[in-house]
């Protein structure tokens, strides 16, 4: 029972969503609006699971004194102060929920994101070699797509003598351009046909119960 | 110093010294307001600024917020920049977010360009706030907006929000843009709003996942796009271009810090690759 109920369930929610794309009629298109509504709960539900597990995580991190563990208490305490900011003063423009996101959140998460300049610098530097011919390819293809993306490849091309009055005075912007509307949209093409294909057989392959990994490795 | 040694010293540069000239690349032309031209042709971020202007007068777009903090650098003008040509053009927004912190941004956006342009809350924008469930949110607001948003991000139930009147599935609306961090975003939209219900789309992303939409440009189910902190300063550009009064944005002052951090970075490969080929061919040299 414990394995059949839950693929019975896979099977009819699977085959309703099917049903009511192809067929979006009554009573195919209410039972789909239904059970995304349902959905949309359950997911809400497991947000709540993630703020459990987070705090019984660093709970457990700073009990057990864990490497790191001092960075626990300020995910708690930051848990809790924009949890209680918001619970009682809401979440409107200059309430204290966000005044702490503006001035807190927001400059934290930008600074984060900010690092991978450095990161992807230091890395290009050591790893991104023209050991062969391919890597030289992807290498000079590089080149153009970072300058053409940026002003200054067009500034430093038209101090070529004639390349301002000529015909494409933006050449290096119409090179990088053409690389990611012919190469790269082929590339990406073949990929999303790919990840496609393998999302309808994996789709059928649960709904139809042979994959069952989600279950939690049943047999 | 022999050639040996130079090439050994080149090979392994600190990668502190190499943080600090990123550092100097971005901060140096920032403080200096080097500013570079920025040529806009017909691309992307054209297709979308034209779709937008041909809209009619009272149309109703909605704006998906879809991303936080950590890309805001590259996302907000874009968002800074649709919202003043939407409200510019009279056109209301409808603003939402599928990534919980994208809703205060979008808020930030629509309250400050609304404010300095006399766009309303409520009669011209309304924030509806943060949805769960991504694509299959999506997929519900086609048949019923309020079944997902039963109120708006302050609580002011749909029924009692003046611009929302007679709006009640996505069909109802103009088009949709989705300003998008990874997923949920453009991909969602496009297959649930685009494909399903067929709304226009049109889309704003970090550079680094701006490659992999050019396949629905090509395709047509995106109507434009832009890619990056140059999406966001080519569509400052043709604002300012086509309405002389606008201000200078958030995105085109970065450009200039961008080009020349792009320039350090590209020197650094080149050399890294000089002392590998370099010691390749001493080591080829050193075997015989």
């Amino acid at each position: 029972m414990r394995l059949v109920l839950p693929l019975a369930v896979t099977f009819i929610c699977g085959m309703i969503m099917v049903l009511q794309f192809f067929i979006p009629h009554r009573p195919f298109s209410s039972m789909g609006e239904r059970l995304t509504d349902w959905y949309m709960i359950v997911a809400s539900a497991a947000i709540f699971l993630g703020a459990i597990n987070l705090i019984q995580v660093h709970t457990a991190r700073i009990q057990h004194r864990l490497r790191n563990w001092q960075y626990s208490p300020v995910v708690i305490i930051g848990f809790f102060a924009m949890i209680l900011a918001g619970l009682f003063w809401g979440v409107e423009d200059g309430r204290p929920f966000d005044y702490m996101f503006q001035t807190m959140i927001v400059p934290m998460g930008a600074t984060m994101f900010s690092l991978l300049a450095f990161f992807v610098a230091s890395a290009a530097f050591r790893a991104f070699r023209s050991s062969n011919w391919r890597a030289t390819l992807l290498l000079l293809s590089a080149f153009v797509v970072m300058l053409g993306r940026v002003p200054i490849g067009d500034v430093l091309w038209r101090l070529v003598p004639g390349a301002a009055a000529g015909a494409h005075p933006n050449l290096v912007n119409e090179i990088a351009e053409w690389l990611m509307q012919v190469p790269n949209m082929a590339g990406q093409r073949a990929v999303m046909i790919g990840a496609g294909l393998g999302v309808v057989a994996t789709s059928l392959r649960m709904i139809f119960g042979i994959e069952r990994s989600y279950l939690g490795g049943a047999e | 110093m022999s050639g040996g040694r130079i090439l050994e010293k080149l090979d392994k540069v600190d990668r502190r010294v190499i943080y600090v000239l990123m550092a100097l690349s971005v901060i140096v032309p920032l403080a200096l307001k080097l500013d570079f031209p920025i040529p806009v042709g017909s691309g992307p971020s054209m297709n979308l600024y034209d779709y937008i202007d041909n809209l009619p007068e009272g149309s109703t777009v909605i704006v998906s917020y879809d991303y936080d903090p950590s890309t805001k650098a590259e996302l907000q003008p874009m968002a800074v920049a649709l919202c003043r040509h939407l409200f510019s053009r009279h056109i209301r927004v409808i603003g939402m977010a599928l990534w919980p912190q994208g809703v205060s941004l979008g808020q930030q956006a629509m309250s400050n360009v609304g404010d300095s342009l006399g766009a309303e809350q409520y009669t011209d924008w309304v924030n509806l706030g943060y949805t769960v469930g991504g694509a299959v949110s999506i997929l519900r607001m086609g048949s019923s907006i309020q079944a997902v948003y039963p109120q708006d991000r302050d609580g002011v139930p749909y029924d009692s929000i003046p611009m929302l009147n007679g709006i009640r599935r996505l069909g109802d609306l103009q088009m949709a843009i989705c300003l998008s961090a990874g997923d949920p975003g453009i991909h969602a939209w496009v297959m649930m709003a685009g494909d399903t219900y067929g709304l226009p789309i049109g889309g704003g992303c970090t550079a680094v996942s701006a490659p992999e939409f050019y396949t629905y440009l090509g395709t047509g189910q995106l109507l434009g796009l832009l890619g990056g902190l140059r999406g966001a300063a080519d569509y400052e550009t043709i604002l300012r271009q086509r309405n002389p009064g606008a201000p200078r944005g958030l995105a085109t002052p970065g450009m200039a810090a961008q080009s020349i951090s792009h320039l350090v970075i590209m020197a650094f490969i080149v050399l890294g690759n000089v002392t590998f080929l370099l010691g390749r061919r001493a080591r080829k040299g050193g075997l015989k």
